[in-house]
């Protein structure tokens, strides 16, 4: 079988100027909107991403302040149950499709991991570039259904209630239909990448946790996305065509598609945190300048939660009415994932251990993280044992929970690594006073907003409710206070980045001391990524670093590059 | 807050308890709990600590440490999967229980709708409320004639998704009365929501438990069957048409608009009106008489009136008498 090398691709637009950089090497919108360089799609994909989020939060913050008050704080003309409805139909579908599921691996995976194995692009540039057109179309799909007859199914789509409503499921079916696609490209483009690209001396056991990461996410992605793809065309076949898959009135039985379903939906939460993880491995000992601690431990669970978490389902439907064998089965294997994720907490926390902690903007996004997911992880607890899932299960003790393993883990965890990789990414320094600042505006903000909703969702009330009994008022009200600071918090993150491209001082090659192969290229790096192919070492040996006050960043010292180790990787 | 931290009968975390399964599941709930504070707040102490100790400052170094260490690794992979084995096990057992009525259960026929709930006794009567015994196990069959819902009373801890085509079920033992008495003034019912999204008003799908004394409970059970007797029909009728749900789709007000699903039925009796019979692709003209309404009441989609959409639900003998229908036929007769 050849292998594909990155001398195999086309040049195209390349620059002779030395002090030329991948966003320099040419112009237009045209060299960006067909740009075969992995670097260029990763930057359009953060636009995209960014621009969903912005819409998904804006109706999270509507769905929060018409909560305010039991029987809705806007008016009828304005807000009534059915628009209620759409927007939480449509923040849900947005913030996954859209936003959550792209986010780590298509955004910052697309511009990280091909520098990370010292190559040029991803194993199929072209199949890469594909992957984003196809996202832009499943998102246009998506505007499709909201600005006409909208969406009121619930971002699950549950039958029968999909095929009976008004509302425009086939636009949105057909969107997020698209977007598997473009998930599986991304996915299948990694694996390739990992499996074929890495440079000698790069063995599995000498790549960053983060590519790990990235690879384990990838195995999700191709199996289980074409179950997603294929449920929604059988629901589609089903409003259309009427043929008694999934609608009881035909014969057809719902609980089905709920199995069709979660069997892409739950991998498709791993899909969300997996890469999330990744990232917070290579934070936590970047910025404590110490080797990972255990690292095969933390590289198995990514691989050991890939797996595992295709098995686990069934959780979904404990009051579906399945019978008690299947909900005891899925109970206990629900519970078998649980375990690596407190591995890998332990071993971040391990990490620090005797290091030289700095406190830079992406760690204190991974400490956050680690406070909020560690609480994300244990409120699963509550929700994998039987008896008591079935009092907290459809109530906002479950709408907190993976709130806070979906925003506290992965949102957090994307924020912290965009910061951490944004001077590689665009060449310049954020102002770290305001970066921190923004990062304990943004904690304090989501603690508000979603500790009050386990205490309300264990008190009984139920999710998806437009209007409420007064008694749980007071949950809702400092819920939405805390959604406001959040918000304004995630406002203030973005901003102190986008203020940097202006008025940034410029980054150094590698700012942070951190020893995997991106930070060995200039900032923002050139076009071909590398000048030479640079030299493998261990990811997390950092002793040969030093800090450099004429460059503002670190370099690697000659005198300790010739010492002996007393510290090794293994 | 404040005020119900201080209510003794319930935690910060919980509703009252007011079914026997209720403490066990606080219970696996509480023991989940300080396990979860504990290894939380040992997480986050040591977080702490280390930043504390070790952040990066004048003159400090990060001091060489071993990066992996098999011992302590496997410990902390073991000591979690027993502690979690631990909870799936009391987790799965409650469950268990909580699945299985007893076999001399007391039977409650329950019909989720958008959106509104209908109980329906072994008597024969009906309410769109729940009455229940205390003390007695109660078995609640469960049924949609549309979407899927959920069937949750916070109170009892229990919940169970309605499946149109599929009976469910749950059960329940109430260890309180709501009050005494049968009238609803002496009661505090318990909240009833419907847990599973099923469209527009699914946030409106409430309902109230009452729990009685086995006493009160048969006197409120004969009066819910015989709500018919004593009274004339006309207004017997009218109180059927309501408790059915007719006034959603029928205006009684002349009100022909598409607000109301159906037509308007006041002054319409012994008038004509153009049907299309099922299967026929041209309308005819029927008489709004007796035969009529029990035809459309039965079987909806026998004769569906012009411009309106098939969409009535069929009422079956179980969801509405023949003296029911006897009533509402006086009803109809009398308005104006």
């Amino acid at each position: 079988m050849a292998t594909i090398t990155p001398d195999t691709q086309i040049d195209i637009g390349h620059n002779d100027d030395p002090s030329s950089n991948y966003l320099t090497s040419s112009r237009g919108f045209l060299s960006w909107a067909f740009t075969l360089d992995h670097k260029r799609i990763g930057v359009m994909y953060l636009v995209g991403i960014f621009s969903s989020f912005f819409l998904g939060g804006i109706m999270a913050l509507l769905l929060r302040l018409h909560l305010f008050m039991p029987n809705g704080l806007f008016p009828e003309w304005l807000v009534n149950n059915d628009t209620y409805n759409q927007l939480f139909t449509l923040h849900g579908a947005i913030m996954t499709f859209l936003f959550i599921i792209p986010s780590v691996p298509a955004a910052l995976g697309n511009f990280v991991l091909p520098l990370m194995v010292g190559a040029k692009d991803v194993a199929f540039p072209r199949m890469n570039l594909a992957s984003f057109h196809l996202w832009v179309l499943g998102g246009i799909f998506f505007l499709i259904a909201l600005v006409t007859t909208r969406l009121d199914t619930g971002w699950t789509f549950y039958t029968p209630y999909s095929i009976q409503t008004s509302t425009n499921v086939i636009a949105a079916t057909i969107g997020a239909f698209i977007l598997g696609f473009s998930s599986i490209f991304t996915g299948l483009n990694f694996i390739v990448t990992v499996n074929t690209m890495r440079p000698p001396g790069m063995t599995w056991f000498k790549m960053p946790l983060f590519m790990w990461a990235t690879y384990a996410t990838a195995i999700i992605q191709i199996l289980a996305t074409p179950v997603l793809g294929i449920t929604l065309l059988l629901l589609m076949a089903e409003r259309i065509l009427q043929i008694g898959i999934f609608n009881p009135a035909l014969g057809g039985d719902p609980i089905l598609f709920q199995h069709f379903f979660w069997f892409y939906s739950h991998p498709a939460v791993y899909i969300m945190i997996l890469p999330a993880m990744g990232i917070i491995s290579e934070l936590m000992s970047v910025y404590s300048r110490k080797p990972i601690f255990g690292y095969t431990f933390i590289a198995y669970s990514s691989i050991a939660i890939a797996l595992l978490g295709f098995l686990v389902w069934g959780h979904h439907m404990f009051v579906s009415g399945q019978s008690p064998m299947t909900a005891v089965i899925f109970s206990g294997l629900t519970f078998s994932v649980s375990i690596p994720s407190a591995i890998k907490v332990f071993n971040w926390l391990a990490t620090m251990y005797k290091g030289n902690i700095n406190l830079a903007t992406p760690m204190c996004y991974a400490l956050s993280f680690i406070f909020l997911f560690s609480i994300g992880g244990l409120t699963g607890l509550f929700l994998g044992a039987l008896a008591t899932d079935i009092h907290l299960h459809d109530t906002y003790f479950v709408v907190a929970h993976f709130h806070y393993v979906m925003m506290g883990g992965t949102v957090i965890a994307f924020v912290g690594g965009l910061y951490h990789w944004w001077p590689k990414m665009f060449g310049v320094m954020y102002n770290e006073m305001f970066g921190r600042l923004f990062c304990l505006v943004v904690f304090i903000g989501f603690n508000l907003t979603f500790l009050p909703q386990f205490i309300m969702g264990s008190r009984g009330m139920p999710r998806r409710y437009a209007t409420y009994v007064p008694e749980y008022q007071i949950f809702h009200q400092l819920s939405t206070i805390g959604a406001i600071v959040l918000g304004l918090g995630m406002v203030g993150a973005v901003t102190v980045l986008i203020v940097s491209l202006f008025k940034g001082r410029k980054a150094p090659a590698n700012p942070w001391g951190a020893a995997t192969l991106e930070w060995t290229c200039t900032s923002p790096p050139p076009y071909y990524n590398f000048e030479h192919a640079p030299a493998v070492g261990s990811p997390y040996d950092f002793s040969d670093l030093k800090y450099d006050p004429q460059v503002g960043g670190f370099v690697k010292d000659p005198e300790a590059a010739n010492k002996p180790k007393t510290d090794s990787h293994h | 807050m404040l005020s119900i931290l201080a209510d003794a009968s319930s935690s910060m975390f919980f509703p009252p308890e007011r079914s026997t399964f209720a403490g066990d599941v606080d219970r696996l709930f509480d023991f989940i709990y300080y396990l979860s504070a504990f290894f939380f707040v040992a997480i986050v102490a040591v977080m702490v600590y280390f930043v504390l100790r070790y952040h990066r400052r004048k003159g400090h170094v990060e001091t060489p440490s071993a990066s992996h260490n098999e011992v302590l690794e496997i410990t902390w992979s073991v000591i979690p999967s027993i502690l979690v084995g631990f909870i799936f096990f009391y987790g799965f057992t409650k469950y268990l229980d909580m699945r299985e009525a007893p076999e001399n259960a007391y039977e409650i026929q329950v019909i989720a709708k958008q959106w509104s709930w209908q109980f329906i006794y072994p008597n024969g009567a009906d309410s769109d409320e729940l009455h229940i015994p205390v003390g007695q196990p109660v078995r609640f069959v469960l049924q949609s004639s549309d979407v899927l819902h959920s069937f949750y009373v916070p109170a009892f801890r229990i919940k169970m998704d309605c499946v149109p085509q599929r009976y469910t079920s749950t059960w329940v033992i109430a260890n309180e009365t709501t009050g005494e008495g049968i009238e609803k003034d002496a009661h505090e019912p318990y909240d009833l929501f419907c847990a599973e999204y099923c469209g527009k008003d699914h946030s409106r799908m409430l309902a109230k438990v009452y729990v009685h004394e086995q006493s009160d409970f048969d006197l409120w059970l004969e009066g819910a069957a015989n709500y018919l007797e004593g009274i004339p029909p006309e207004e017997g009728g009218e109180k059927a048409f309501k408790k059915k749900g007719c006034t959603q789709c029928h205006s009684v007000e002349g009100d022909n608009s598409a607000k109301y699903a159906g037509p308007a039925l006041n002054g319409q009796w012994g008038t004509e009106r153009n049907v299309i019979p099922r299967g026929a692709s041209s309308p005819e003209a029927v008489v709004m008489d007796e035969n009529y309404i029990r035809e459309s009441v039965r079987e909806p989609n026998a004769k569906v009136v012009v411009g309106r959409k098939p969409v009535m639900p069929v009422f079956t003998p179980q969801l509405l008498k023949d003296n029911e229908i006897n009533a509402i036929i006086a009803y109809l007769k009398s308005l104006k």
